[in-house]
C-alpha cells in the first residue's frame, strides 16, 4: 500500500528538531533512514499526525574518537559504520554487524540511531549495544540525558526514548587490551533478520584465560539479551573445551525464544548454542590476536 | 481532517531538472512513474524487500519505495530510463539480453541499476561478489545464474573496451 497522510517538517537544526518532537508529542515520528519506518507507514502499522525528518541535521552524522573508544552520531549510516576505517580499527565488531544488515542499499540509507531506536528484537546492532556496553544520548528540549544500552531497550519495539525526546548519540567504550569480538548470526536467506545472532566480546589476561566475558543475543526474546550465566561461567577460564561448551549452552538457557513461520523455539534455542558456541570462540582467538 | 500541502521539490532524474509540488506522502518510486512518466522503475512489494524499485540517488543504490519524494529534493537520480544512450543499450543491458539475464523482465530494472552500481565500484568482480550484490533483489524466473553470467559478460566487455 502506500503511506496514510501526515504532516511532514524537515528541521534544520537540532533545535528545530526536538521543538518539533515537544510540540507535538507522540503523535509525531522521527524519519530517519526510512528502512524501517517507510514499510510500517506502507502497511498502514504506523499512522504518525506528523514525520520530523531529521536528514538535514547533518551535526548528527559523525564518527569520532571518544578517549579510547567511538562516539557516532545517530544520524550515521550504516555503510559508513561497516566501512570507516576508525572503526574497523577500535571496534571490528561493530563493521562487522553492521555489515549483517539487509543488504547494500538498506545500509545506504539506513543509520546507526534509526536502527537502535527501531529495536527490533531480532536486529543485530541492539544486541551489540549491549555487548560493548554502549551508551545512548537522548536529547529534548530540557536538554540531554545518557542511558546505558542495559536499560534502553524495553520491549519488542519499544525502548526508553519518550515523546519529545530524540537520541542524538551512541558511545562505545574503548576495548581493553587482548580484547576479540563477534558477531555470527543464522538467516534463511542473506539479508534476512536473524533467527539468532550472538555478539560476543572477550578480554583474555596476559596468561590467555578470560578476564572479562560480554555475551548477547538477538532474535531469542523479546528484547535483545546479555546471557550473563554464559559470561561468568568464561570467567578466569581458557576458553575451550568444556567451558565453551557450557558457556554456549547456558546461552541457550537464557533465550525466551517463540515459534513462528520461520523456526520453532525448540530449533531457535538449539541454533543459540550453536552460534554462540561460534561467537565466543571466535571472539576468544581474535583477542589472542589483539 | 487539516488539508495536508503539498511540498515544492526540485530533483534531477537521468540529468534532466524537475520541479513538482507532492504530498509528503508520495514515495520516491510514485514521484518516478507517476508524476514524471518513467515506469521502468518497477513498484513490487512496497517494503524494501524485492529491490525491483532500486535507483540510484545521489550515485548510491536506494529503494524508491522506502524514500518520501520529499526527501530527494535537491537529489540526483539515475533509473533504467538513464542507462541506454539514445538507442544503443548500454552495455550492461546487451549483456542482459545475449547472457538472458531476464525472462518476464519485472525485476531486471532493479538488477541492471544495483549490477550498474557494483561495477561501478568492482569493474572485476567474482562470481561471489556479484551474488553478494543482487541479494538484495529478488528474482522469480529467470534464475540468477543468467544474471550472474550477464554481469561477468558485461564486466569483462568493459575491461576489454578499456584495454583497447
Amino acid at each position: 500500500m502506500k503511506p496514510p497522510n501526515f504532516e511532514y517538517l524537515a528541521p534544520r537544526t537540532l533545535d528545530e528538531a526536538v521543538a518539533a518532537l515537544a510540540q507535538h508529542g507522540g503523535r509525531a515520528k522521527v524519519l530517519a533512514g526510512g528502512q524501517s519506518l517507510i514499510p510500517l507507514l506502507n502497511f498502514r502499522l504506523a499512522q504518525p499526525d506528523l514525520l520530523v525528518d531529521i536528514n538535514h541535521l547533518t551535526q548528527l552524522d559523525y564518527v569520532r574518537e571518544w578517549d579510547a573508544g567511538l562516539a557516532l552520531g545517530s544520524l550515521t549510516r550504516q555503510h559508513v559504520v561497516e566501512s570507516s576505517p576508525i572503526i574497523r580499527v577500535r571496534c571490528p565488531v561493530l563493521a562487522e554487524a553492521c555489515h549483517l544488515i539487509g543488504h547494500l542499499p538498506i545500509r545506504h540509507r539506513g543509520t546507526l540511531g534509526g536502527n537502535l531506536a527501531h529495536a527490533d528484537p531480532a536486529s543485530e546492532l541492539p544486541a551489540l549495544m549491549l555487548a560493548l556496553d554502549a551508551e545512548l544520548d537522548l536529547t529534548s528540549q530540557g536538554g540531554r540525558r545518557t542511558l546505558p544500552a542495559e536499560r534502553f531497550f524495553t520491549g519488542p519495539l519499544q525502548t526508553a526514548i519518550q515523546p519529545g525526546e530524540l537520541l542524538t548519540e551512541v558511545r562505545i567504550p574503548g576495548l581493553l587490551p587482548r580484547t576479540g569480538g563477534a558477531f555470527v548470526e543464522v538467516t534463511r536467506r542473506s539479508g534476512d533478520y536473524a533467527l539468532v545472532g550472538v555478539a560476543a566480546i572477550i578480554t583474555l589476561n596476559e596468561l590467555g584465560r578470560c578476564q572479562r566475558a560480554r555475551v548477547a543475543l538477538c532474535g531469542v526474546g523479546p528484547t535483545p539479551m546479555r546471557a550473563q550465566d554464559a559470561e561468568q561461567v568464561l570467567l578466569s577460564e581458557v576458553v575451550s573445551g568444556n567451558v565453551l561448551a557450557e558457556a554456549a549452552q547456558r546461552s541457550a538457557d537464557a533465550t525466551e525464544p517463540s515459534s513462528d513461520v520461520h523456526a520453532s523455539a525448540a530449533f531457535r534455542r538449539k541454533l543459540t548454542r550453536y552460534t554462540a558456541r561460534q561467537a565466543i570462540e571466535l571472539a576468544a582467538q581474535r583477542a589472542t590476536g589483539a | 481532517m487539516t488539508m495536508i500541502q503539498n511540498i515544492s521539490i526540485r530533483l534531477s532524474v537521468n540529468g534532466i531538472q524537475h520541479e513538482l509540488a507532492v504530498p509528503p506522502r508520495r514515495l520516491l518510486v510514485d514521484l518516478l512513474r507517476h508524476d514524471i512518466g518513467l515506469t521502468g522503475t518497477h513498484v513490487g512489494c512496497e517494503h524494501g524487500v524485492c529491490g525491483t524499485c532500486t535507483v540510484l540517488v545521489d550515485g548510491e543504490s536506494a529503494r524508491s519505495c522506502l524514500m518520501l519524494a520529499v526527501q530527494a529534493d535537491g537529489a540526483e537520480i539515475l533509473t533504467v530510463e538513464g542507462l541506454a544512450q539514445a538507442d544503443r543499450l548500454h552495455p550492461l543491458q546487451e549483456a542482459f539480453r545475449e547472457a538472458q539475464g531476464l525472462q518476464c523482465g519485472f525485476c531486471t530494472p532493479g538488477m541492471l541499476l544495483i549490477s550498474y552500481e557494483l561495477l561501478q565500484h568492482n569493474p572485476a568482480p567474482t562470481d561471489d561478489e556479484i551474488r553478494e550484490a543482487i541479494s538484495a533483489n529478488l528474482c522469480r524466473c529467470t534464475g540468477y545464474q543468467g544474471i550472474i553470467e550477464a554481469v561477468q559478460l558485461a564486466a569483462t566487455r568493459q575491461a576489454v573496451a578499456a584495454v583497447h
